[in-house]
């Protein structure tokens, strides 16, 4: 394991390093410092040209020029944008903290709606459903994203805006919107013609009620969640939760979460008093979750029984989500506050934050979440499309494997079957992927970025490149390029350790 | 595909979906077989007719090079009296009907339909051209990587670990604005030099694996040099990958293009690309919509065509591929032909029963 990763690491230098030199060879060419220079009319212009010359070192040699740049790296500095004199690792500070925002919410999105779907398209195969979601994901896959991420921001931002000015929807859109819903969920639980029928009755009334409870509520104006909401939701994903992870007939997992939920709900007022009491910031609330997640944990532990670890993991799941809710909820409760201050107008569609916004934590998360809300649903749309296909043929593949007949023939229900033996099989392949998808996004989101002008690093690279400062440029590729190599390293390892018939030190 | 040595004989484990898949193919060449089994994909030939009535259309429109097309504007006069007020396309379905500026104008009074089909055939040849260059580099590396092993496929590889380290739109975009200037083809040509690597690893993959088969063996002993049981025996061989990843490519590669072209890298005026198009219009949304729409609709049209072919290609060269009719044909099928399945089980060795492999899907 350690030779594996020694030797992996210098390899991944020895190709960083070249990789480097490369790219500084090939922007370097790429652009003209001088352009501007040279199209102007100042009288003083070659010695403008010479000074600038100068500042750059451009009479030296490109592979001189390199090694310098090298050189500083050692001694931890990355350089200037000359044009700003602003020095690259604050550029890059900056770019990467705004990228991360995006990029974890749009990854942990895609994930989970992917293989969800992909998995469910998988286990329906040959059905409506499967081919709906077929020819979705091409769809999807096919779309440009800056042709999406124009029409989001065009389209979807000055609608919705609209829509939240006057926010009535009528009920004929919603009787349509209920129908859909209904035949989605028909399609995807499947079975016998009278069983979808049920199911889509079922789904079209249930989503009915949804929106016209939050139609005559004013749901829309002032949104919450509150306890009454957070019971049915939180209470939902519990029984959902237990009902596929551990079965429903396992008594001691059902009563894990239904308890957390009851926790959760208890503590719903006493947190009120402790958000509005202390001055929270982003670490406070990471030691929220973990703290949630604990609590969770310990009440699968204290129902016990044989098999108390699945209890366990379905307590700390759904303690996650009911924090999650509260959370929400608290958020939530600043929108009237923020939609006056925003001139009735929430959904932007440029920049990370509404400058000088004010205020306290929950309103800069509210507005970090209507910064995201349109590049995440991007990204989400074009990379749901990907994991739905890597999902769907892994699980196909997984599904006809002996195993899975074993499994079925020694009379485990299919509930154990799929999430057991074919579930967990079908994320194997998947592990080796998300690494360095994230790590691509994360250098990659270049297009999305760049048209809803988050100061990210995909931003970063691009003004660089036009504005022909190479520094920033070096520094984005360094950052990247290392991050891709690590990705690299860590898939193989997981890939090793997921995987037993992987060795890594053969 | 004259070489394909592995007739499909059933082994002890086929079942009946198998048999029925065995008959289907008796006697039939490789290239009878995957021919018939694209022809089968109904999405595949929509997207090839799609695919193919979009090269048409842009083909003879506004014809190609210095051949005029049967299209009244060339996309580049300005200054033509506005058909509709702002603009706005003619193109109407009710009453069917054509007009002078179906896909509308722009605010100097240019053609769209015309700018769009330049458009459309730059993209379209960026396509095909990054398709060529990458598909030949990518096979060669790969080929070479895995016909030789030793020195030269670590050389190889760490070259495609190289490429691949810095993310595609990156290094496209450092590339683009090298070679966007200078013209489509040669921009086209560039990014080809960077978009083989996973086509070269496919490859490699498949020729490690090739070239261990009895087949080589034979081919060797009978005298062949290296490059003959590369090219003649082991290739046609690899030729179902080859394709499906090819045009795969493609499918990528036009949407890198267009999206090269949006960021600035790309193609420059005053050649036509789609996502330069986008990006010169996108401030008109709310005033001159179509002048957004049509590039972006153009854009889906091929991407997707292309995606539907390779889903087609894939599944025509895949001899794992089996077609399972849905449980309602199957029972119908079984309804109106009770003979048929006499017949069926008569062919069958023994030990398969009926109910053997069909444990999915219960």
């Amino acid at each position: 394991m350690l030779n594996f990763l020694l030797r992996r690491i210098l390899a991944g230098l020895a190709t960083l390093f070249v990789a480097l030199f490369l790219m500084f060879v090939l922007v370097d060419a790429a652009i003209d410092p001088l352009q501007d220079l040279r199209e102007s009319t100042a009288p003083n212009k070659a010695q403008l040209i010479a000074a600038r010359i100068d500042l750059l070192n451009l009479d030296t040699n490109v592979v001189v020029r390199f090694f310098m740049w090298l050189g500083n790296l050692f001694t931890g500095d990355f350089g200037v944008a000359w044009r700003s004199m602003q020095p690259v690792k604050d550029l890059l500070v900056h770019a990467i903290g705004s990228t991360l925002q995006l990029v974890t919410a749009a990854t942990i999105l895609s994930l989970v709606i992917g293989v969800t779907v992909g998995i469910v398209s998988a286990l329906r195969q040959y059905s409506g459903f499967d081919y709906g979601i077929i020819f979705l994901s091409f769809l999807l896959y096919s779309l440009p994203s800056f042709w999406v991420a124009v029409l989001l921001k065009q389209w979807a931002a000055i609608g919705f805006n609209d829509f939240l000015k006057d926010p009535v929807i009528a009920w004929s859109v919603i009787a349509g919107i209920a129908v859909v819903a209904g035949l989605f969920w028909s399609l995807a639980v499947g079975g016998r013609p009278a069983r979808r029928w049920q199911v889509f009755g079922v789904a079209a009334v249930s989503t009915f009620a949804m929106f016209a409870y939050l139609q005559l509520s004013g749901w829309w104006e002032r949104p919450q969640i509150g306890p009454i909401l957070l019971l049915i939701l939180a209470g939902g994903s519990a029984v959902a939760i237990a009902a596929v992870f551990a079965g429903v007939h396992n008594r001691r997992a059902m009563w894990t979460g239904l308890t957390t939920v009851g926790v959760g709900l208890a503590l719903y007022l006493p947190m009120q008093v402790v958000f509005d009491s202390i001055d929270e910031n982003n670490w406070i609330i990471f030691g929220l979750a973990l703290l949630a997640m604990a609590v969770g944990f310990l009440i699968g532990r204290l129902y016990g029984g044989p098999d108390w670890g699945i209890s366990a993991r379905t307590g700390a799941a759904v303690a996650f989500i009911t924090g999650g809710l509260i959370f929400i909820d608290q958020v939530m409760q600043v929108w009237p506050p923020y939609f006056k201050a925003l001139s009735g107008r929430p959904i932007p569609t440029f920049g990370d934050r509404t400058p000088g916004l004010g205020g306290n934590y929950w309103v800069g998360v509210l507005d970090a979440f209507t910064h995201l809300l349109l590049p995440t649903a991007t990204l989400v749309l074009i990379a749901f499309a990907a994991y739905t296909r890597y999902s769907r043929s892994s699980m196909l593949e997984v599904m006809s494997q002996d195993y899975i007949r074993t499994a079925r023939a020694k009379g485990l229900p299919e509930r154990a079957v799929v999430v057991r033996h074919g579930f967990r099989n079908t994320l194997i392949p998947l592990a080796t992927i998300v690494p360095i998808d994230i790590i691509t996004l994360i250098g990659g989101a270049v297009i999305t970025e760049a048209v809803f002008a988050r100061p990210g690093m995909g931003q970063l690279f691009v003004r660089s490149l036009n504005d022909a400062e190479i520094e920033p440029v070096m520094g984005y590729l360094l950052i990247t390029a290392t991050l891709a190599i690590i990705a690299n390293i860590v898939a193989d390892i997981i890939y090793a350790s997921i995987d037993p018939r992987i060795r890594l030190d053969a | 595909m004259s070489t394909s040595t592995h007739p499909e004989t059933p082994s002890s484990g086929d079942t009946v979906e198998n048999a029925i898949e065995l008959q289907d193919v008796v006697g039939l060449s490789q290239g009878q077989i995957v021919r018939r089994r694209f022809f089968r994909h109904k999405g595949a030939l929509v997207g090839l007719a799609a695919l193919g009535g979009t090269i048409l259309l842009a083909v003879t429109s506004v014809g190609i090079g210095p051949i005029p097309g049967w299209w009244m504007w060339t996309g580049y006069e300005t200054g033509n009296p506005m058909s509709n007020p702002g603009g706005a396309p003619t193109l109407s379905l009710f009453p069917p009907a054509w007009g002078d500026h179906p896909f509308g104008q722009d605010e100097l009074g240019r053609d769209i339909f015309a700018r769009v089909m330049h458009g459309v055939q730059t993209s379209l040849m960026v396509m095909f051209v990054i398709g060529i260059v990458a598909g030949v580099i990518g096979v060669l590396v790969g080929a070479i990587a895995g016909f030789y092993r030793g020195g030269r496929d670590t050389a190889l590889m760490r070259f495609t670990d190289l490429v691949i380290t810095v993310p595609t739109i990156v290094i496209g975009a450092v590339i683009g604005k090298l070679s966007g200037q200078i013209s489509a083809i040669v921009f086209a040509i560039s990014l080809g030099l960077i978009l083989w690597t996973t086509l070269s690893r496919l490859v490699r993959g498949e020729f490690l694996a090739l070239r261990e088969r009895e087949f080589v063996d034979a081919a060797r002993v009978a005298g062949a040099s290296s490059g003959r049981i590369i090219f003649k025996h082991i290739l046609p061989n690899a030729i179902g990958t080859i394709i499906v990843s090819t045009t795969l490519l493609m499918s990528s590669a036009i949407l890198l293009e267009t999206a090269l072209s949006y960021l600035g890298f790309g193609i420059t005026p005053p050649t036509i690309s789609l996502g330069q198009m986008i990006q010169t219009y996108q401030q008109a949304f709310s005033t001159r919509p179509w002048l957004f729409w049509w590039p972006g609709i153009f854009i889906v049209i091929i991407a997707l065509s292309v995606n539907f072919i390779g889903d087609g290609l894939r599944d025509a060269f895949d001899p794992r591929q089996k077609r399972i009719p849905s449980e309602r044909k199957m029972a119908n099928a079984m309804k109106a032909d009770g003979s048929a399945r006499g017949a069926l089980t008569s062919t069958i060795p023994n030990q398969s029963g009926p109910m053997a492999g069909s444990g999915y899907g219960q």
